[in-house]
């Protein structure tokens, strides 16, 4: 390292030999403001993500089954608070992605604007979401800003179990009656495209991408991931005796790959936009706890005043 | 209204994975003191038996080191740690040194 060396040919010379920017590192400003966004929204993502499921524990059809779907709820809160902390390493408060996030100013993932109508869609989600979801976060875990990478890491390692649960569910149901097939079946014509969207705007149309790519925040492309994701649940709706809802998927000898038909842009920006089936009700559920909890985090901190005022009594 | 999330202090957890090992960093997390901290690190960090110990200190305690400060930190030990590894000194092969 000479002294003619600037700033952000250290920054880069970094990322391109594959070392990661820590928290105190300069970086440029453009770096750190996309992976706010991405963290935060990310981190959002996780937390609004609990409330489809959620509103199935109780009316879970055994007490195995709700062991597991409240453990797994319980995992995406973790997850959330992973992120959070994350992207609190790059300057921004845990108040301020709270109110970006109240506001409708932060983004969250629109799978997760759609209801959850039975108790199949605990099924769909875990198989066809979380699988979609470890898609996309196993390159993460390789991200270049470090605190992002190891929260990654962490939470590929419990979602694997997120993604079985699911699947092991639907292979109860399509064991089942009649009712039950018909029920997981209904549960993916519902969860299938909003799942093949969870990738994002294709290759053409993605906005950040290259720059992304640049800094190895992000490592594969939308469509790359996407088709990954597409080759891996044909079997596995096969395996489950279940037909994916797309007329034009078929097995392409040539590319090696699933060909799959034309997705509905329209439908991921309405959603994106705000209209989605759930936007308005997620935001409030997400409101509504947050006020409802103010007591608890004021009680906590009066109670430690409290606590460090007697102990400077006693001391004196 | 404002809210008082940005007053609870931030604090870091360091779990023990298994007795005979360090505690290593974990993560980080909101609370009020550290009696809470240490129960709020308890609920998601070892969930899987990841750990037999936690600390957990206020973030604000941790003395770092700045990057500007890293020339005249690490740097003089590039230049002159080569004879502090064995690999330094030439002595015969076969004693077994
Ligand atoms: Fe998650
Ligand atoms: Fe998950």
């Amino acid at each position: 390292m000479t002294d003619s060396t600037t700033l952000p040919e250290i920054f880069q010379g970094r990322i391109d030999s594959e070392e990661k920017i820590e928290p105190r590192d300069w970086m440029p400003d453009a770096y750190r403001k996309t992976l706010i966004r991405q963290i935060s929204q990310h981190a959002h993502s996780e937390i609004v993500g609990q409330l489809p499921e959620g509103n199935w524990i109780t009316r879970a059809p055994s007490l195995r089954r709700k062991a597991i779907l409240l453990a797994k709820v319980q995992d995406e809160a973790g997850h959330g608070l992973y992120l959070y902390s994350a992207a609190e390493t790059l300057g921004i408060s845990r108040e301020q992605m709270l109110e970006q996030l109240h506001s409708g100013k932060a983004k969250y993932s629109s799978i997760f604007n759609y209801p959850t109508l039975t108790w199949a869609d605990i099924g769909a989600i875990g198989w066809l979401v979380d699988s979609a979801a470890i898609i996309n976060q196993i390159p993460l875990c390789r991200c270049s800003y470090g605190p992002y990478a190891r929260a990654m890491v962490r939470i590929c390692k419990e979602e694997s179990f997120h993604q079985r649960q699911g699947y092991e569910l639907l292979m109860t149901l399509c064991q089942g009656s009649e009712e039950q097939k018909a029920m997981a079946q209904d549960a993916i014509n519902r969860w299938w495209w909003p799942s093949v969207m969870m990738f994002g705007p294709g290759d053409a149309n993605s906005t950040h991408s290259a720059q992304s790519m640049q800094w190895k925040i992000k490592r594969n492309s939308n469509d790359e991931l996407r088709q990954k994701f597409v080759d891996q649940a044909v079997p596995q709706a096969e395996y489950l005796g279940l037909t994916l809802p797309d007329p034009d998927l078929k097995w392409n000898e040539a590319r090696g790959h699933y060909d799959f038909g034309e997705i509905d842009w329209d439908e991921f920006y309405q959603v994106v936009g705000g209209n989605g089936p759930c936007n308005h009700e997620r935001i409030s559920a997400r409101i509504k706890a947050h006020e409802d909890g103010a007591w608890v985090r004021e009680a906590a901190l009066a109670y430690a005043d409290k606590q460090r005022q007697r102990a400077r009594k006693a001391a004196a | 209204m404002p809210d008082k999330i940005g007053r609870l202090p931030l604090w870091e957890v360091f779990i023990r994975g298994k007795r005979g090992l360090d505690h290593k960093h974990a993560g980080s997390i909101h609370a009020a003191d550290g009696e809470q901290a240490l129960q709020y690190a308890r609920d998601p960090y070892p969930r899987r038996n990841e750990g037999c110990s936690i600390w957990v200190v206020k973030s604000a305690d941790i003395i770092a080191s700045q990057f500007e400060d890293n020339d005249s930190l690490f740097d003089p030990a590039i230049d002159k740690m080569i004879y502090r590894h064995p690999t330094f000194y030439d002595v015969p092969e076969d004693l077994k040194l």
